[in-house]
């Protein structure tokens, strides 16, 4: 099992939970899973050509996967994947 | 530059810190901070820059201070409704210290005035509440070589992270190259957020920007750190120079300010 940490403005699709458990060799295995879990999440994380947006992060334990291998990255059981949405507000 | 007593008096408690001392106190007072914002994290950011001596702080806001602001923008009072948010945020930094100058500017950051307000400062402090600012304040300090100090909030959620480029460190693109589309994400009035969660970030923005100043500890400047409030969780993230970077790395293809940084606000 993999643990999701999920950003506050995906939770609406995650029934609230800021931690979620999905299966995957692979980061788009994991999204591809999640989608099946929590459908909607994978339109909020990945373009239409199915490319991660460029202005959502997602790391495997501490380092980014676009210094991996990307969606390619492999994830082994344990690991814990952060999906960081840039976030703006300051007011 | 000489302390009289009363200032040496003020500042005791970091004068007696090895780290700071009479020298580092010097520093502070030499110091020029831009705050970007007098708002959520421009509010707490500036009144410790303010209480701890630095000597010139900047505030940039083009807005009034509104009632919906006071359940986070401390720097406001119920008494400064309706004055402009840099008036309202002078009064209450030149009454907690009177030695330091404040400088306002009541006006929105945009391209055309970017590179000025930047010019006459050592550090910034962005404290916007949208992507098209940040981008905009990320490119502008990149080109003018400044140091800046990034936090953000959204609900229960604070980012953080100190920019460094001249300095070798990854810019703000190299963490998210762009901002999300128009369109794509909610409102960030409509989206909330915990007040007392800005005075978090905001607080952090101001350490980072002190220590800085005082060239003393790790700066945050090849890491995230995310905050979750209901969590009380702290967690530092990764964050490498991305050398396909298209401000800072070595094919750059942003070479000026963009002529349109309108996005939308957060995801």
């Amino acid at each position: 099992m993999i643990k999701v940490r999920i950003p506050t403005p995906l939770r609406p699709l995650t029934k609230g939970q800021g931690e979620v458990e999905a299966k995957g060799g692979s980061i788009d295995e994991m999204i591809n899973h999640l989608e099946g879990a929590h459908p909607g999440i994978k339109g909020r994380l990945c373009d239409e050509k199915g490319e991660l947006r460029r202005f959502v992060n997602i790391y495997v334990n501490e380092e980014d996967i676009r210094f991996l291998k990307g969606k390619d990255t492999i994830l082994k059981d344990g690991d814990e994947v952060s999906i960081v949405p840039a976030i703006a507000g300051g007011n | 530059m000489e302390f009289t007593d009363a200032q040496v008096q003020r500042y005791s408690r970091h004068i007696i810190l090895s780290d700071v001392g009479g020298k580092g106190q010097k520093k502070l007072a030499r110091a020029k901070v831009l705050v970007i914002g007098a708002g959520g994290l421009g509010s707490p950011a500036a009144l410790y820059l303010a209480a701890a001596g630095v000597g010139t702080i900047g505030l940039v806001d083009g807005d009034v201070v509104d009632l919906s602001n006071l359940q986070r923008q401390i720097l406001h009072t119920t008494a400064t409704l309706g004055q402009p948010k840099v008036e309202s945020g002078k009064k209450m930094l030149a009454s907690l210290n009177p030695d330091i100058t404040i400088k306002t500017y009541q006006e929105n950051v945009s391209a055309d005035n970017i590179m000025g307000l930047l010019h006459d400062y050592d550090i910034i402090l962005d404290g916007s509440d949208n992507f098209s600012t940040r981008f905009l304040v990320n490119d502008a300090c990149f080109f003018a070589k400044k140091t800046l100090v990034s936090g953000s909030i959204f609900r229960f959620e604070g980012q953080l992270t100190t920019i460094k480029p001249h300095e070798g460190h990854p810019c703000y693109r190299c963490l998210y190259p762009e901002p999300p589309p128009a369109g794509l994400v909610p409102n960030c009035q409509e989206a909330g957020v915990l007040g007392v969660l800005a005075g978090t970030i905001g607080v952090l923005q101001a350490s980072e920007a002190i220590k800085e100043i005082l060239g003393i500890g790790e700066a945050l400047a090849d890491r995230l750190l995310l905050y979750d409030a209901l969590e009380m969780k702290f967690r530092k993230l990764g964050r490498p120079k991305d050398p396909d970077c298209r401000l800072c790395g070595p094919n750059p293809t942003i070479t000026n300010l963009l002529s349109d940084y309108t996005v939308s606000c957060s995801l």
